[in-house]
């Protein structure tokens, strides 16, 4: 059963996970961790910052942890859950590889059609809005435990924001202050 | 032709750390410097794989293997922007699971957990910018956001709702 809805949940965000990546990831956290329960919310933020850290893109990197881990917490053993990676990265591929395809034969008509053009009208800002919720619904006690967690993340985002440091380098800096802060 | 074009992916793939925006310039190094594609014709693939579905890094690299070999150019290309990330993920995975328990490591992921939401919030006020959003159009942002994270609304609702209001707004509204 469980195959089944992670293949439906996993075609469901490729369709509909406009803006990339990070806006993936509330629509990610809704079915994967509200919804359906498979993994712990500080198991799926522990996947985001690996995910962050390590090579290749957010999408595919945390569709491949998050099948992973969900297939061995429903109780199969490590090998049946490579299974579920391959599954989960498939699925969140196969709609926009059919897409892409299909407008690469019609490209430069889409393009000006009036319809797609009025539907990115809509969503594009809506894309901002989907990123600010994956980040808001991070925002909890799990994450933010006492206030070290406030001084790390306020740190991070001025560190990002005003002096563009590397993503891998930033994680690896708060991991560090982690170690150091909470010894 | 195609062994090189899936190498040349897997070494975009690989490269690519923190996300999509941060293979752009690899990609323009790789294909507009090697001649497959003009300048011009990437930036036209950028913005329409920009907007949409799916993972942007490999909607991109099926757009340029398409354009180069066909169908057959496009599963080279977005198997070898796949297959590293998958690889390396599944090495993590496999032994990350106990590296959990570890005390440093416990340790160190409450440090990076606070960091982790600063670091989707900046792309959020990055994307905020280049959409050159007025005052009043913030609402909409803010709305969605707002009802994902108090209203407890799934946010394919949301997406659905954002097509049927741009559609209605460009062609309604804004027509007169």
């Amino acid at each position: 059963m469980i195959w089944f809805q992670l293949l439906y949940v996993y075609l469901k965000i490729g369709i509909l996970g406009f803006g990339g990546g990070y806006a993936m990831l509330s629509l990610i956290q809704a079915d994967v961790v509200d919804r359906y329960g498979w993994i712990s919310l500080q198991e799926f933020t522990d996947i985001v910052a690996i995910s962050q850290m390590t090579p290749g893109p957010i999408g595919i990197n945390s569709a491949t942890y998050i099948g992973y881990t969900a297939i061995l917490n429903a109780g199969y053993p490590p090998a049946v859950a490579i299974l579920g990676s391959c599954l989960t990265t498939f699925a969140v591929c196969l709609p926009s590889f059919l897409l892409v395809l299909l407008i690469s034969y019609y490209f430069a008509k889409f393009r000006h059609n009036k319809y797609v053009e009025a539907a990115f009208l809509g969503l594009r800002p809506v894309t901002v809005g989907l990123i600010a919720a994956a980040a808001l619904l991070l925002m909890n006690h799990e994450n933010f435990i006492d206030y070290k967690s406030y001084l790390i993340f306020a740190a991070a985002f001025f560190l990002t924001w005003k002096f563009k440091v590397h993503p891998i380098l930033m994680i690896l800096i708060a991991g560090a202050a982690g170690i150091v802060l909470y010894w | 032709m195609y062994w090189t074009l899936f190498l040349t992916f897997v070494k975009i793939g690989t490269f690519t750390i923190g996300g999509g925006y941060a293979m752009i310039p690899l990609i323009e190094r790789e294909i507009v410097d090697r001649g497959w594609l003009s300048k011009e014709d990437f930036y036209d693939l950028f913005a329409v794989t920009q907007s949409l579905p799916g993972i942007f890094a490999v909607n991109i690299s099926i757009f340029v293997g398409y354009r180069l070999r066909k169908k057959l150019g496009a599963v080279c290309c977005a198997l070898g922007t796949i297959l590293p990330s998958f690889l390396i993920i599944l090495a993590i995975a496999l032994f990350f699971t106990h590296a959990r328990e570890n005390e440093w490591v416990e340790k160190a992921f409450k440090g990076l957990r606070p960091a982790v939401v600063a670091l989707i919030v900046v792309p959020c006020l990055t994307a905020a910018r280049s959409i050159k959003l007025t005052h009043r159009q913030l609402i909409i942002p803010v709305g969605a956001a707002l009802l994902i994270w108090l209203g407890g609304i799934s946010p394919a609702w949301i997406i659905l709702a954002a097509i049927v209001g741009g559609l209605y707004y460009g062609l309604k509204v804004r027509k007169g």
